[in-house]
């Protein structure tokens, strides 16, 4: 590919104590690309999003990020407040309790129109406008926009999650097992949601996943984690059909009907 | 004033307070740490700033004859020996709780209010780390997410008192419990206001001639509300009014919380439907 990547790592390093959470880590976006981070628990997958996000600060290596403007950015020697509107701009978190994102005393438009009213947005027909815009788009009925986000279930809360944080239209999403904790028929129409939103509006995603299933359903590409090392990386298809890391190997047999 | 010092406090903590009152006066609406042991956060602030010549008025509820004004006067007035007053125009440090005076205050005037919760977002964000990193990056969506939240449910804002604003384009403030309908008096207001936290430790300040805006949504602006009648007593249809029950039938008299504006209307011969009434008993 000759367009540049969105979102860069280089030789991104991280322990903790004896452990080696991160060991030399390369990793590449590009825009509208989908990243499974794929691997056991305790791979260092979520360590490696949050390395990524800014959220915890390697031992050594960096992170670039090009901004809409082509401009780079040295995400973990940014100030502080630019982070911070990078997180509440371009970018997003999805995590896999939506209890962790969202404001649970605070109605479903609100928590949907909050990273606007961030932003500086200050007319509220527009707000309302846009909360019951994206709860459409998140199959969340309209006439649940006052209610209280502990009134929903686990599946509808993951969707107003992600309505809340792609109503600024982000360019990058992180996700950390975002169908995690959901039954199975949920799972599925999740995971179709969230294709059909991020292919629409063409959105980069870092995906986090120990579920193979997700990763083929939904990933472009494939880095396949093991003890905080890329043990193998490439398109989807290729990696899930012709594994050759041992461990993928591993990974791709102990997955029925994979 | 035998066995105290002027004002009561000592000069080192007067000192202290007053060093803290000149950084909270230079970042509008910051607020500043205050030590905490010496009373209530507006006594501290008026002890610190009082000098021999003051003239000072207290005021409760905008009234000057409640217990809470009549004894902070006289207090300062046995540790102070400082001349006090009922009348706004005559004050030069108008200490308060709950009510800005009707009267437009002047360059040569401090007003010092009594804050019982400085930090505006407290409701909000039960975090104190997280609240000091939202006005450090002037991060304050939450805030409007409160005034949506009134919207969506009240198809209005709900927040009668104590309704926050910004200040100095800057810093998300709360203006003590003072009403509603006395935040634009706070917006380039030709006095300098001083703002004490005692328990909570906080100090803040607007200086003279400081924008203040109260929050609002372009489409939903901010507006006052008041009871809608004149004062019972000089018939002001301009200054906020308390509702008080004056027989056991539920008999309703209308009058100003500004006892010195009412009086001050009545004596210059303005008088109010009931107040032919006091004057006729």
């Amino acid at each position: 590919m000759t367009e540049p990547t969105l979102l860069s790592g280089r030789g991104l390093n991280l322990n903790f104590g004896e452990l080696s959470a991160l060991a030399n880590v390369d990793v590449d976006l590009w825009p509208g690309e989908i990243l499974a981070i794929v691997g056991e628990s305790g791979s260092g997958k979520t360590t490696l999003l949050n390395v990524l996000s800014g959220r915890t600060a390697p031992d050594s290596g960096m992170v670039w990020y090009r901004d809409p403007s082509g401009h780079l950015h040295d995400v973990h020697a940014m100030p502080a407040p630019s982070l911070r509107t990078l997180h509440r701009s371009d970018w997003g978190f999805v995590h896999q309790d939506p209890r962790q994102n969202l404001r649970m005393g605070v109605s479903a438009g609100g928590n949907v129109g909050e990273r606007l009213m961030a932003q500086g947005v200050r007319h509220y027909g527009a707000i309302r406008s846009a909360a019951l815009d994206w709860l459409a788009q998140v199959e969340i009925d309209e006439n649940r926009i006052d209610d209280l986000p502990r009134t929903f279930s686990g599946g509808m809360l993951q969707r107003l999650q992600i309505a809340r944080t792609l109503v600024t239209h982000p360019r990058l999403v992180f996700m950390d097992e975002p169908t995690g904790g959901l039954d199975v028929s949920v799972q599925a129409r999740l995971l179709d949601l969230i294709r059909s939103l991020v292919t629409r509006l063409n959105i980069a995603v870092v995906l986090v996943t120990h579920d193979i299933a997700v990763a083929r359903l939904l990933a472009h590409r494939i880095a396949v984690m093991q003890r905080g090392r890329i043990v193998e990386t490439g398109l989807t298809d290729q990696v899930l059909d012709d594994p050759r890391h041992p461990y993928t190997q591993l990974l791709v047999s102990s997955v029925l009907n994979a | 004033m035998k066995g105290y010092n002027f004002a009561y406090l000592d000069e080192q903590t007067k000192r202290m307070i007053r060093r803290g009152l000149l950084k909270a006066v230079a970042i509008p609406g910051h607020q500043m740490p205050l030590p905490y042991g010496w009373g209530t956060g507006g006594i501290q602030v008026t002890a610190s700033i009082l000098g021999a010549d003051d003239v000072l008025k207290v005021i409760d509820q905008g009234a000057d004859d409640t217990t809470n004004a009549v004894s902070i006067r006289r207090f300062f007035a046995g540790t102070a020996g400082v001349a006090t007053t009922t009348a706004t125009s005559e004050a030069t440090v108008i200490q308060t709780r709950h009510r800005i005076p009707e009267r437009q205050l002047r360059e040569d005037q401090i007003i010092v209010y009594q804050v019982p919760q400085p930090e505006p977002l407290f409701r909000l964000e039960p975090s104190r780390v997280e609240t000091k990193r939202m006005h450090g990056l002037a991060d304050y969506g939450l805030m409007h997410v409160k005034l949506y939240e009134d919207i969506a449910r009240f198809g209005q804002v709900s927040i009668s008192y104590d309704y926050p604003v910004m200040v100095n384009h800057r810093y998300l403030m709360s203006p003590s419990p003072i009403p509603a309908f006395d935040n634009p008096k706070m917006d380039m207001m030709p006095a300098l206001q001083l703002f004490g936290a005692g328990r909570e430790k906080r100090i803040y300040a607007i200086p003279p001639w400081t924008r203040v805006k109260s929050l609002d949504f372009d489409d939903h602006p901010f507006r006052t509300i008041n009871a809608p009648h004149p004062c019972g007593l000089c018939g002001a249809t301009d200054s906020y009014l308390d509702e008080v029950v004056i027989d056991n039938r539920g008999s309703r008299l209308f009058v100003c919380s500004d006892t010195d504006h009412c009086a001050e209307r009545r004596a210059a011969g303005h008088v109010g439907a009931q107040g032919f009434q006091e004057a006729a008993e």
